[in-house]
């Protein structure tokens, strides 16, 4: 396939006046990469029996072109016109190799990557060398952010570990203190509940027994079919639930033994966005999506959009389009970027972790945002979630 | 009130009633409150509130999601602007009736008037847009295209020029208002949200939700020449999120309400240093300041009430329930 027309252009629609004092000068272009892989199985229509939908998964590229439109203006400042340009391949190599030329014959710098923790990785490593940044807006890993992070690769969504904080913290501050965890055997589902088991001993909660099901109505397997079987005898307040996929989960909700409440992957879930926030200017955001997008904002749209802005704010902030410059502002705690969730927003030092607020929310509702009132941090509150400095395997500062 | 006090001394003369007169014909300043009306964002209403006693006289219900409130040129009317029906909906101040709406005003969030008191200048938050407002029509004349959710909008007094702050784009646009064009963008702190001029007009403040921060910008170089920052007791830099700020008629006050600090603080305007913060309710945002100074309104978006503070005691006096996320004030004086 003919390299060039893998690129698509996302550019400004938007006509440029003359700009103000730079009226005389030539508007550069900056473009950022866009990278994704064909057929990724995690955008497959997951449809259970019967074909109906559990969950909705949408390519996040719609976030990155909102945050393209949204600084338009900011373009006229600056008088520099802002585009993605989008390439897509059918597995790490080939978008590695992508990404390469995109650099060399474009001088495209930034990449925004919606890939697995594998393609991120082998990127991460080929590209290693190269004046090149790439952006995880969709793998939430803990691994990529500890024993296998790296210098060139960025995260913006949060890890499992700071959702999992996230709703630790929400059950301490219930003193909702004894959980059933129930995990499947999906792709994720043992590294989010590892995530918990974690969280569980940070914020001192107990985990009364942790059962891992399996689908089907076998009856010889029912201790681990049959919900109301896997929820029984057992002390708990509540059920935490990791099925990513959720073709098990969704029916964890009313047919527990008891009364329990639901939490994880099912009810109760922390997310780094929800199309129900409405504080902080949230909802101009979400119209802009959904204007945009015709759908709802999630989490990993969020994340295209926050990581395309991070770099246009930090080439706006530092004055400057040199790769080594953005990169140092874009890194240091000088980055303050709104990302529509109250606290600004900036990397962590230590794994390139973006710190941020945590929208804990049920199907259509924000019931909290973590880090909750009460769990203080030395430095920076937002980071009691995740690894902080001291408890990470990754120490990226020299 | 207290000028009675001195009317009962021996002190009192012809000299100094004629002092009296001349201070009281300067300064509007024993000009009492009738009522006073509270926008309340989520509630759809207005709040009524007597202006002795502070008590709800009554509720109005308006249209959805009204925000930033405004007097007509001689008081005699006020807009609400209505964000969830695209509307600017006209009250009669006396009797706080309807008395009129302009429709299709995308999303108005704030707005100002010109001095002659017949243009409208509306930041429309979801179109990032200004629009130049007819009053007497009714018709958008102008719309200047600007960053994303434009908020605080504030004109100069020879009502030449507009500065329009740009939220999301972290931008003063200043707006020439004859050609209705765009002359300046200025890049400023992390979420840019209202102004106060200087009396004299040579310094625009501008608060930086997001920063932390009021920046000041030289309105003849049009550059950020300085900052305040603010920062209550206990407080750390990303819990201290300014909005709403103004200043007194001689230029030597600035009060600032600090949003999720839940402090206002008073500013000594020459020396730009914080002179005290005073503990409100949840989110402070919109500020009045009554027209004699002494008193000044804060909106408390996330506890549903309004603190009145005494100015010259810096204490607050009462705070009052009003509708679900109060945003803007108004004082119908006399």
């Amino acid at each position: 396939m003919n390299f060039n027309s893998l690129i698509f252009l996302i550019a400004a629609l938007h006509f440029y006046g003359p700009a103000i004092g730079a009226s005389t000068d030539k508007i550069q272009t900056v473009s950022l990469g866009y990278a994704e892989i064909i057929d990724d199985p995690r955008y497959e229509e997951k449809r259970a029996y019967a074909r109906i939908r559990v969950k909705p998964h949408h390519r996040p590229v719609a976030g990155a072109e909102v945050a393209i439109r949204d600084s338009r203006i900011l373009g006229r400042a600056l008088n520099i016109k802002f585009q993605v340009l989008l390439t897509e391949a059918n597995n790490a190599k080939d978008l590695a190799a992508q990404i390469k030329r995109m650099n060399r014959d474009l001088g495209v710098e930034f990449f925004i990557i919606d890939a697995d923790a594998s393609v991120l990785d082998f990127i991460a490593r080929e590209t290693a060398a190269m004046n090149i940044l790439l952006f995880n807006i969709s793998d939430f890993s803990d691994d990529l952010r500890s024993s296998k992070c790296r210098a060139n690769l960025m995260h913006v969504i949060p890890s499992y570990a700071m959702l999992a904080d996230s709703l630790g913290q929400f059950l301490v501050f219930k003193k909702w203190r004894e959980v059933l965890l129930l995990k499947g055997s999906g792709p994720g589902d043992a590294a989010f509940a590892t995530a918990f088991v974690r969280s569980a001993k940070r914020f001192g909660i107990k985990i009364d027994d942790v059962r891992d099901f399996v689908p089907g109505n076998d009856p010889r397997e029912r201790e681990q079919n049959n919900i109301l079987l896997m929820t029984s005898g057992t002390d708990a307040d509540l059920v935490f639930v990791s099925d990513i996929e959720g073709d098990f989960g969704r029916y964890v909700q009313y047919q527990t033994q008891g009364p329990l409440p639901v939490i994880g992957t099912e009810g109760l879930q922390a997310s780094s966005w929800h199309w129900a926030w409405e504080r902080h200017g949230a909802p101009q955001l979400n119209q802009r999506f959904e204007r945009h997008a015709n759908r709802r904002m999630q989490g990993p749209d969020w994340a295209a959009w926050t990581a395309v802005k991070s770099i246009i704010e930090s080439i706006l902030r530092t004055e400057s389009i040199e790769f080594e410059t953005i990169l140092a502002y874009l890194r240091s705690d000088k980055l303050n970027l709104d990302a529509y969730k109250g606290a600004p927003v900036s990397f962590r030092s230590w794994n390139n972790q973006l710190r941020q607020p945590i929208l804990l929310h049920t199907y259509n509702a924000i019931i909290e945002r973590a880090p909750i009132r009460g769990f203080l941090h030395p430095v920076e509150n937002m980071d009691t979630l995740g690894y902080d400095r001291s408890e990470s395997r990754c120490q990226l500062e020299r | 009130m207290k000028l009675l006090h001195y009317l009962d001394k021996p002190l009192f003369s012809i000299r100094l009633a004629m002092f009296l007169a001349i201070i009281l014909s300067i300064h509007p300043a024993q000009a009492e409150i009738r009522q006073i009306y509270v926008s309340n964002e989520k509630s759809s209403t207005l709040t009524v509130l007597d202006g002795k006693t502070y008590d709800v006289i009554r509720t109005i219900k308006t249209c959805r999601r009204p925000r930033g409130v405004h007097f007509n040129k001689d008081r005699t009317q006020f807009f609400v602007g209505c964000a969830d029906d695209n509307v600017i909906a006209i009250y009669d101040t006396a009797s706080g009736n309807r008395v009129g709406r302009i429709r299709g005003i995308e999303e108005p969030e704030t707005f100002d008037l010109t001095p002659d008191g017949k243009i409208l200048v509306v930041s429309n938050e979801e179109d990032a847009t200004a629009s130049f407002v007819d009053i007497a029509t009714g018709k958008v004349i102008g719309t200047v295209e600007l960053g994303e959710e434009p908020e605080g909008v504030q004109i100069t007094k020879d009502g030449s020029t507009v500065y329009v702050a740009s939220e999301a784009a972290n931008l003063v646009h200043v707006i020439d208002v004859k050609s209705m064009e765009v002359t300046a963008d200025i890049l400023v702190g992390t979420r840019p949200r209202r102004f106060a001029l200087t009396p004299d007009e040579s310094e625009l403040w501008v608060s930086a939700e997001l920063a932390g921060l009021v920046d000041i910008i030289d309105t003849r170089s049009l550059k950020v020449i300085g900052d305040i920052v603010f920062l209550p007791t206990g407080f750390r830099r990303n819990e201290v999120t300014p909005v709403d700020l103004l200043m007194t008629r001689d230029g030597k006050t600035a009060f600032v309400a600090l949003g999720r600090a839940n402090h206002v603080a008073i500013v000594d305007v020459a020396s730009r240093k914080v002179e005290t913060y005073i503990l409100v309710g949840k989110r402070p945002w919109g500020l009045t300041l009554s027209s004699d100074e002494q008193t000044l309104f804060v909106a408390n978006g996330l506890s549903d009430d309004i603190s009145i503070i005494d100015v010259p005691s810096r204490k607050v006096l009462k705070s009052v329930p009003v509708g679900q996320v109060p945003y803007g004030i108004l004082l119908d004086e006399y």
